[in-house]
């Protein structure tokens, strides 16, 4: 389905990130967002509250996090394609409907304009230091999508993806933004609507008689129905079963809280995007994502320049991680180096997934600026060295 | 155009970040080249100290944030003693003449100084607020880094509807001014003169 233009601002822009992401959301079918407006984040939904009544929509400033986050899954289950915005106090306060919302198969995207932290920590200065929290910050089994843009036109682009994402999968997608990119601005070139490919709501097309709310067909996604259109309708952060209803017994159980995880992983290859650059022959590969991946870069580029054989993968896609990518990585490079603005996250994955086969070295940062390549460049050249594990 | 690196520095209110984004987007959405501005956030409003970063390049901008400046625009004299010690040898500094006391600490560096008193210009307009209209069309005289073309669109759409005529004015009148510097850089006592020269 292509984009509906009313929300499309065509044009080339010179912006910043967190505009770039609102403009993604508008072009992406997004009429509704509620938000608890904070530092990074706040240009998102300020610019969504004065655009948004221009293209029929709505915006509500909510009293906390909590409302924020669950108001906007109620919109999503009146109709309407939803998000919220928030940094790394609010989106702590966010976990339980971010649960809620995977367990509820409630598409929608949440926008983490990552700052430095724990708790109010640097607020208007960058931190990668959010990215096991999109993960693992609710509680029980569940699988989320996380994508991390590292430009304003990123912010745009992946944006609409997210959205595309959470329709396809019925989830929550966590868009890890950080406070360097949502604050830096660039040129963003934004498509004819005609151009931009847009997930339309999975609704049922079965009769009221035939509908079942958590049915599947063979495909693990159910098709919703929306609240008020006649159909049963009932939804629960309870384990439910097919019809929707409690159902509270290990099999159901079972079944449900197992569909919610293979949903993603079965779909891991397709959702998992990265970029790569001179894979083949490396000895070092370069695993970075969002800001730091273009401070890395510089690093890269430095190291290639005397002699050193660097390749580069670039996550976008966080959540699910590409294992596979780094597995098959790991049999032939001789190690991986990890820099990211926290003291050590999604180097964690790489090393699990490396499983011993390429040595893992991360370069940490506690946040509040960005990277000296420099700095990045050292420990290239120490993973260089290194013995093959 | 060569990897640049600029900073635009001043108080709240002078339009040290709008200027900073009519040069970026001269460059990146006019010119064909790529541009990547930062700002200083900080919990300053008008009046604070207040910084835009700028970097200005034919090919992709990585790292977003200027390590050693080769063209500084300070406008406020807070704004120059902090940042002006990291201007780059051989690199150029405008100032906002009238706000900005140049000291000589800064000719060892083999330093090109360019002075302007914006605010005083934009006050002559009709209107304070445009100084930074004034500032960038100096600017863009003075370092022929960019088209002056391309940068009067980026004023041009840039600016509210109301006030665009004043700003291109201003533009024009910067660009004038910074085409004299150039032949004669100024001395504070030349600059009093040339404040005084209109072309029309």
């Amino acid at each position: 389905m292509k984009a509906d233009p009313r929300g499309v601002l065509t044009g080339t822009h010179f912006i910043d990130g967190d505009h770039a992401c609102c403009e993604g959301a508008l072009a992406a079918g997004a009429r509704f967002a509620a938000g608890y407006p904070i530092t990074p984040s706040t240009e998102i939904v300020e610019r969504f509250a004065s655009r948004v009544p221009t293209v029929g929509g709505t915006f509500i400033q909510m009293e906390d996090e909590l409302a924020a986050s669950i108001t906007l899954q109620g919109a999503v289950w009146g109709g309407a394609k939803a998000f919220t915005v928030t940094s790394g106090p609010g989106f702590s306060l966010m976990m339980e409907h971010i649960g809620y919302a995977a367990m509820t198969e409630t598409p929608c995207v949440f926008v983490d304009v990552q700052r430095g932290g724990p708790s109010t920590g640097l607020p208007t200065l960058p931190a990668q230091a959010d990215m096991m929290q999109a993960r693992w910050g609710s509680h029980g089994d569940y699988e989320i999508i996380a994508l991390c843009p590292n430009s304003p036109q990123e912010c745009f682009d992946l944006t609409i993806k997210a959205f595309n994402f959470a329709e396809e999968f019925r989830v929550p997608v966590m868009f890890m933004m950080d406070e360097v990119v949502g604050h830096m601005t660039e040129k963003v070139v934004i498509p004819p609507a005609d151009q931009i490919e847009v997930f339309p709501r999975k609704h049922t097309h079965k009769s009221v008689e035939d509908y079942l709310p958590y049915g599947t067909n063979g495909d693990q996604v159910p098709e919703m129905a929306h609240a008020g259109e006649g159909y049963n309708f009932h939804v629960t952060g309870l384990t439910h079963d097919e019809r929707g209803y409690p159902n509270m017994t290990p099999p159901v159980q079972d079944k449900l809280v197992r569909r919610l995880q293979n949903k993603i992983r079965d779909a891991a290859d397709r959702i998992s995007l990265f970029e790569e650059d001179q894979l083949e022959g490396a000895d070092v590969v370069v695993v970075s994502y969002g800001i730091t991946s273009r401070v890395a870069q510089r690093a890269i580029e430095a190291a290639r320049e005397s002699g050193l054989h660097v390749g580069k993968l670039r996550l976008i896609t966080a959540w699910p991680f590409p294992e596979k990518k780094i597995r098959e990585l790991a049999a032939k490079v001789k190690s991986f180096v990890v820099p990211e603005l926290n003291l050590g996250q999604m180097v964690r994955e790489v090393e699990r997934a490396a499983a011993g086969k390429a040595r893992t070295f991360a370069v940490s940062h506690a946040g509040g600026g960005v990277h000296r390549p420099e700095d990045i460049l050292k420990v290239i050249v120490e993973a260089s060295r290194c013995q093959t594990a | 155009m060569q990897l640049t690196e600029i900073r635009v520095a001043g108080f709240g209110g002078q339009g040290v970040i709008l200027s900073a984004i009519l040069l970026g987007k001269a460059a990146s959405i006019y010119q064909g080249a790529y541009a990547t501005m930062t700002q200083n956030f900080g919990p300053e409003a008008r009046g604070g100290a207040c910084s835009a970063q700028l970097i200005l390049s034919d090919s992709p901008v990585l790292y977003p944030y200027v390590t050693s400046p080769d063209i500084m625009v300070v406008m406020s004299q807070e704004a120059y003693v902090r940042f002006a010690p990291e201007l780059k040898d051989g690199g150029t500094l405008i100032v906002e003449q009238d706000l900005v006391r140049v000291s000589d600490t800064n000719t060892n560096k083999n330093i090109q100084v360019y002075s302007i008193p914006a605010t005083r210009i934009a006050e002559e307009l009709g209107k304070r607020m445009i100084l930074n209209s004034v500032m960038v069309g100096f600017f863009t005289a003075v370092t022929h880094l960019l088209d002056a073309d391309a940068v009067r669109k980026a004023v041009a759409d840039s600016v509210p509807k109301s006030f665009l005529d004043l700003n291109l004015k201003a533009f024009e009148r910067g660009l004038e001014f910074g085409a004299i510097a150039l032949t004669a850089p100024p001395s504070a006592a030349d600059a009093e003169l040339l404040l005084e020269y209109s072309p029309e």
